[in-house]
């Protein structure tokens, strides 16, 4: 065996970079500008969703984790999924008591699964106060008992995109501020097939992130202050019979089986005018001008803007999706597991990934606000502080594992679309508020 | 050393007798490779350890988390029957139950009649059979999953083909809202579940109509049978175990099935695309309502046991007839 003899100056450099490490954990990784000794020869495996900007994973990749790697002193490997299959595999692996090291959850899903994960509140809180507090929803949907259970990553922002040159065809210079002027303009739309988009299928983003601010700018919300059920109201029920008329008058129908891809698509080939969205349409039509054209031959890049969903009768709200880390209770390295997740969330380390989503995705603190990024694209701009309007699953109660599933089983979104379906209003309200109660109790 | 044939009991072969040991315990592993009852013990051994290690303990873990209130990292506690009772109060699972039940009915129909038209067309002599044969079974062969992604491109609500066809024959004037429509969504699935289990009756079928005689036939040809009556007096009563067997297999995967609904719908629209195994999906792994989810799931048993029990009863008297 060729082992080295160790001298004093390099055992006291050794000591020293583990004590450094043991005392402040990455930081003193960082100062000691060497990885920390137990981190040497593991490997962490982390899963995410596939993102909706390929660039930003490929950049995760080719450069940010293996820089990570070096600062570590591990190995990490990254899977990229389909998010609609992040649960399964959480399920998987807390019941199977091992997988991935690090998982990426989205809305509040955590709380279905506090008790397989650690509680992550130094990271959290070194991140949150480093860069000017958490957003408030982002804050809520990762703690649980006053503990983070899962490190806020992102937000992705939910506006609608839309065809300014349709609108303004129909004498709309700007975006309808209420559902009323929403439905009279898509209307006048469908009728020239050009009607609007939005899924109202078992998906994982675009269908809570619309059905959830609809139903809370009528004045609708599933729980009281207490917990306890008030979805049966006479607001819900008007927000579902306006949307019952609105669906038919203004939307494409194809909408009830649509994903969170399918309204990209349709957009991108010029099939509807408008659809509530992450700024994954605008990004896409970015990377390839001369692939996506309007219906004149011009760039569809030109022709896209964003605007905030319209108001209701209570209010104006939004739903944007929030994206969080869980550091996972089965895995056997879960120190180093919270260390990646502080490395990843550190300003400098961020930045880079931040800036390969174009606005797609907002930091989960404020003062990414005042990033660079948002002098470049007037089309963006929306997205900025989009993170400040948005509220959480659960409303008006905690964010907590009830709301979870109710989020996860789509009994809001189902509301809309058992009506529009042709269920009576009255009755679709009364099968949600029946679930509901079966949940909260 | 000579060895005594195994002795067939009234019961046949599953209460064979097999003759006791004469071998000295104190011969060690050889005798007890020679000793006939113990060497066959160990040769079942693999067998018996991948049955219980692979059907028993699961199903018996499911038996124990549907009693539960076992949550995703959460064992839960013993709950009785409640999970049974919540579900059979729930109306999401009411539709599951309907969808399961009219979906392999009617795609069990189908498909046997298909089937059975592809073997009896792929029973003849004709040029080009083994090819046939060979691409009939394409859509067993590849992947669910794959297949059923190119159908959501079929039948996908902007896009799709079926209706781009329809459109260009003159035949509609809007869109058919394939997966978006409660009903037609239930059709379209149906339709795919068709189209992927044919070539499994076919082939099956068709090896079972190779197994009879063809002087059956001529003969009844001879004395003027109808291709018709021939079917129905030779053909039919002389493939009918083989067609049991086929049926009773088709039903039970049919019955459990999952990844059809789950790519081309998930459940939806509104859930009214569930089948059990859907939907103890979404309950069980998606929210991580472990014990609910093992309930559900747990309904399909009674039935299946009772289908299983019938078909099997009915083979076994076929058979001895």
């Amino acid at each position: 065996m060729d082992a080295k003899r160790i001298n004093r100056r390099q055992f006291i450099k050794v000591s020293g970079a583990t004590a450094a490490v043991a005392a402040t954990g990455l930081e003193g990784v960082l100062a000691a500008r060497r990885a920390p000794a137990y981190a040497q020869g593991v490997t962490l495996n982390m899963v995410r969703w596939a993102d909706f900007v390929p660039a930003s994973d490929k950049l995760l990749r080719d450069e940010i984790l293996p820089k990570a790697e070096k600062a570590l002193g591990a190995t990490i490997k990254l899977e990229t999924i389909n998010a609609n299959d992040i649960q399964p595999r959480i399920t998987a692996a807390i019941e199977g008591g091992g997988g991935p090291d690090i998982i990426m959850t989205q809305h509040n899903w955590q709380h279905l699964y506090e008790k397989g994960v650690v509680d992550v509140t130094d990271v959290a809180e070194k991140i949150g106060k480093a860069q000017g507090g958490f957003y408030k929803q982002s804050r809520d949907v990762a703690v649980s008992g006053g503990k983070f259970i899962a490190v806020p990553w992102s937000v992705v922002g939910l506006m609608i995109a839309y065809r300014k040159s349709w609108l303004a065809e129909e004498g709309a210079m700007k975006f309808p501020a209420t559902w009323e002027e929403y439905r009279a303009l898509g209307k006048k739309l469908k009728a020239k097939g050009r009607p609007i988009g939005q899924t109202m299928g078992h998906t994982f983003g675009d269908a809570p992130a619309f059905a959830y601010p609809y139903l809370w700018s009528w004045g609708g919300a599933e729980v009281d202050t207490n917990g306890k059920v008030v979805l049966n109201s006479k607001e819900t029920l008007e927000s579902v019979e306006f949307m019952v008329g609105f669906w038919k008058d203004a939307h494409d129908e194809g909408g009830l089986a649509w994903d969170d891809s399918s309204n990209n698509r349709a957009f991108l080939s010029g099939t509807i005018c408008a659809t509530l969205n992450g700024a994954s349409i605008y990004i896409e039509s970015l990377r390839k001008p001369d692939q996506y054209k309007t219906d004149k031959g011009e760039q569809l890049k030109t022709d896209i803007l964003h605007a905030t969903l319209p108001k209701g009768p209570k209010g104006q709200f939004a739903y944007h999706v929030p994206f969080s880390h869980m550091v996972m209770k089965y895995g056997k390295n879960q120190k180093l597991a919270k260390d990646l997740l502080l490395w990843l969330g550190t300003r400098e380390n961020f930045d880079p990934w931040f800036v390969s989503q174009k606005g797609f995705s907002v930091g989960t603190t404020t003062d990414w606000e005042k990033h660079a990024i948002w002098k470049e694209d007037p089309i963006m701009l929306p997205y900025r502080d989009a993170a400040r309007l948005g509220r959480a699953p659960g409303f008006a109660g905690p964010p907590n594992a009830k709301a979870a599933e109710v989020q996860t089983k789509y009994i809001l979104t189902d509301i809309y679309a058992k009506a529009i379906q042709g269920m009576a209003p009255a009755d679709a309200v009364k099968w949600a508020e029946g679930e509901l109660k079966k949940i909260y109790g | 050393m000579t060895v005594k044939p195994i002795a067939g009991g009234r019961g046949g072969a599953a209460t064979a007798a097999l003759p006791r040991s004469r071998v000295s315990p104190a011969r060690g592993l050889g005798g007890l490779l020679e000793d006939e009852r113990s060497l066959a013990y160990l040769l079942l051994a693999p067998t018996a350890l991948i049955l219980t290690m692979f059907i028993a303990y699961p199903f018996l873990r499911g038996v124990w988390l549907s009693v539960t209130s076992a949550t995703v990292g959460d064992p839960g506690d013993y709950v009785g029957l409640k999970n049974f009772e919540k579900a059979w109060n729930d109306t999401i699972f009411h539709r599951a139950a309907v969808n399961t039940f009219v979906y392999t009915g009617v795609t069990t129909v189908f498909k046997l009649a298909f089937g059975m038209w592809l073997a009896l067309l792929l029973n003849r002599e004709f040029r080009a059979k083994r090819f046939a044969r060979a691409f009939i079974l394409l859509p067993f062969i590849i992947p669910t999953v794959l297949s059923t992604l190119a159908w959501q491109w079929l039948f996908d609500p902007t896009f799709s083909v079926i209706n781009w066809c329809l459109w260009q024959l003159g035949l509609i004037t809007q869109r058919i809202n394939w997966l978006g429509d409660e009903y037609l969504a239930l059709v379209s699935i149906m339709i795919v579940n068709v189209w992927r289990g044919v070539p499994f009756y076919a082939i099956s079928l068709l090896a079972g109509l190779q197994t009879i005689n063809p002087e059956l036939q001529e003969a009844a040809a001879i004395d003027g049978a109808t291709p018709r009556q021939r079917f129905w007096k030779i053909t039919w009563p002389l493939l009918l175990p083989v067609t049991m067997v086929v049926v009773l297999f088709s039903v039970i995967q049919t019955f459990a099935d999952f990844q059809l609904v789950y790519v081309l719908t998930r459940g939806g629209p509104a859930n009214a695309t569930h089948l059990f195994a859907t939907y103890a999906y979404q309950i069980g792994v998606g929210a991580g309502l472990l014990g609910q989810g093992a309930a559900i799931s747990l309904a399909l048993f009674p039935v299946l046991l009772v289908v299983v029990i019938f078909q099997l009863w009915y083979i076994r008297r076929t058979e001895t007839v």
